[in-house]
């Protein structure tokens, strides 16, 4: 489906155009001075953080799911419910939320790997199985059904809720580093390799000896711990999950958009993709205040994505570096 | 008793549409071996033009039925001609992609020119009902249920006799024989297209007097239609009937015994087990 660029950020120009990157993402927050534009940029990084969680399974394995959000639902109720309804610390909740999102990733992966699921039918059955969590979290008494959960405000440190939104835009950031950082090591790993060898050519990568189902899963597991992590800061940043937000399409389609955009089985992909349709979206909604406006952009951005440009955006900043250091060599 | 035996003819009745939501789909799938993701949102853009040419020129959504089966033919046809053909360099993935971006770019213009409101139309005979029996069945789903079945026997006689059918089932068997003896394969992929649109034109029609439209209501009878195609098989006609009266009924029976809001988990249960037990489905397909 694309190949990642191998020669990555190996030039000292990339590594001081990334250093560049930080130096900017950390100042951001302190150079603007609306709580709306730091908003922004927390939900930017965000989105690219979720968009790691597509890109692991979708992108690196090329196990493309159409129902991503069921991983950060998931994680956004245990937190929610586990801080709630039983009183514990935030902090810890975000710890078994990531826990029990692995433990999701890995339950779909087995049930839908191990019966040889590939391709499209693999990504109707996230779709499914993103739609019977939606059900289930309508109706459960558990999940308080409609209603939705709303956690009581108790700001502080210990309860992971701040008054600066610049807090949150921290922790947003250090996420979307972390995802980064993830990507970059599957990139360089054996793991990552096996993993690509899948999504190029799964009967090859089986005959070469990599035990595939266990790959797979592995790689879904990783996937839904990071979607239910970002699921978790969710609920901590807004105070409230209810089942549509929980679990809607739209969630599942934005994390492929942002990745599939910015270029799938890339490190950078997500965060690019992340980065452009966010800004799109901000340029769109200060040009109309309609609904939908912003999405008919994306879709059609997709598509020509998809027609012109398949490894996504990030391969037009590659072709010029590579062209860059050509030049330099 | 009545009470499940209700629920059952109601199922039917509206298994019925569904069948014919599905038809268009298993068709294309037969034939493209692709699975067109913006099935549910081209239904949705169907329904808002039977809405309107209700609410602006009067028209009998049954009346209108031909003109706007006609116009999701000539849809779906430039569709495949002008983009998903086009601008997927014959990769499956970038098929399913291609019409996730076309189902996101119509609902939201829907949402855009439509606003999110929830339309429904007021006919004459909307509330008539008639009594069997112990049974009670509406009208309009009686209506629907017929002509459903009516449209899928016909379409399937279409296939199986004509030029065009002939040509369409060789090319979903063996596309590269079909090339070889003279068959326009693009053509043939352009025109299934094409008649698996119509028949959501036809749906829509059929659905709008006992249902409603918003941009978003594509999203409940894309996951139904999957199910009904996967359960009676990837390209197989008579799969796409049998699954879609099996659906209808399930997704009555169990709204009826767990309540409006748990009976909808039937439908996303019965497609994650007909894809972990039996992903080839009941039928054979066409291929």
């Amino acid at each position: 489906m694309n190949q990642g660029n191998p020669s990555r950020d190996g030039t000292p120009g990339g590594r001081w155009l990334l250093g560049l990157l930080l130096v900017v993402a950390v100042a951001y927050p302190l150079l603007v001075s609306s709580n709306y534009a730091v908003d922004v940029g927390m939900f930017i990084l965000f989105t690219a953080f979720l968009g790691q969680s597509w890109n692991i399974a979708g992108g690196f394995a090329g196990q493309m799911s159409f129902g991503h959000t069921m991983f950060f639902g998931m994680g956004a109720y245990c937190s929610a419910i586990l801080v709630v309804t039983y009183g514990i610390n935030p902090w810890v909740a975000w710890a078994l939320a990531i826990g029990v999102g692995a433990c999701l990733g890995a339950a779909v992966g087995f049930l839908s790997f191990r019966f040889g699921l590939r391709g499209s039918y693999f990504a109707l059955i996230t779709l499914a199985f993103a739609e019977m969590f939606r059900v289930l979290a309508d109706s459960a008494a558990i999940t308080r059904g409609g209603l939705g959960i709303l956690v009581p405000v108790r700001q502080g440190f210990d309860q992971l809720q701040f008054v600066d939104g610049r807090t949150f835009y921290y922790i947003a950031l250090g996420l979307c580093l972390a995802g980064l950082g993830i990507a970059g090591w599957l990139k360089r790993s054996r793991f990552g390799a096996r993993l690509e060898a899948i999504r190029e050519n799964e009967d090859a990568a089986r005959a070469l000896g990599i035990h595939v189902l266990k790959e797979k899963i592995k790689c879904l597991a990783l996937s839904g711990a990071i979607g239910a992590a970002g699921g978790s800061f969710y609920v901590q940043k807004y105070l409230y999950i209810d089942p549509h937000l929980a679990f809607s399409v739209a969630r599942s389609v934005e994390m492929l958009l942002v990745t599939m955009i910015g270029g799938a089985g890339t490190v950078f992909g997500p965060l690019v993709g992340a980065t452009v349709l966010g800004l799109l979206g901000e340029l769109t909604r200060s040009l109309s205040d309609a609904q939908g406006l912003s999405l008919v952009i994306y879709g059609v951005v997709l598509i020509f994505i998809i027609a012109f440009l398949p490894n996504g955006l990030i391969s037009l900043l590659q072709r010029r570096s590579r062209k860059a250091g050509g030049r330099n060599a | 008793m009545d009470f499940l035996l209700n629920a059952v003819v109601n199922g039917l009745m509206s298994g019925a549409i569904y069948v014919l939501v599905a038809i268009g789909l298993t068709l294309i799938y037969g034939v493209l071996h692709i699975i067109n993701f913006a099935h549910g949102a081209l239904l949705m853009l169907g329904m808002y033009v039977v809405f309107f040419l209700v609410t602006r020129w009067g028209l009998d959504p049954y009346l209108s039925l031909p003109l706007v089966a006609g116009a999701g033919f000539a849809v779906g046809y430039l569709l495949y001609r002008g983009v998903i053909g086009r601008f997927s360099h014959g990769k499956d993935e970038n098929i399913l992609l291609i019409t996730l971006g076309l189902s996101i770019i119509f609902e939201n213009a829907a949402l855009f020119f439509f606003s999110a409101h929830t339309n429904i139309i007021d006919l004459d005979y909307t509330d008539d009902i008639f009594i069997l029996g112990e049974i009670f069945i509406p009208y309009t789903k009686a209506v629907s249920f017929a002509a459903a079945l009516v449209i899928c026997l016909v379409l399937s006689l279409y296939i199986s006799r004509s030029d065009l059918g002939k040509a369409i089932r060789a090319v979903a068997k063996e596309r590269h024989g079909a090339r070889l003896v003279g068959i326009n394969v693009e053509t043939v992929y352009a025109l299934s297209y094409g008649l698996g649109i119509a028949c959501l034109g036809a749906a829509a029609c059929l659905l709008m007097p006992s249902y409603y439209v918003s941009p978003t209501v594509g999203h409940s009878f894309v996951l139904i239609a999957f199910t009904i195609v996967v359960l009676g098989g990837m390209g197989s006609f008579v799969g796409a009937l049998v699954g879609g009266l099996i659906i209808g009924v399930a997704e009555s029976v169990s709204g009826a015994f767990l309540g409006e809001q748990l009976g909808q988990i039937a439908i996303p249960i019965i497609f994650i087990l007909v894809l972990l037990v039996k992903p080839t489905g009941l039928f054979r397909g066409a291929q």
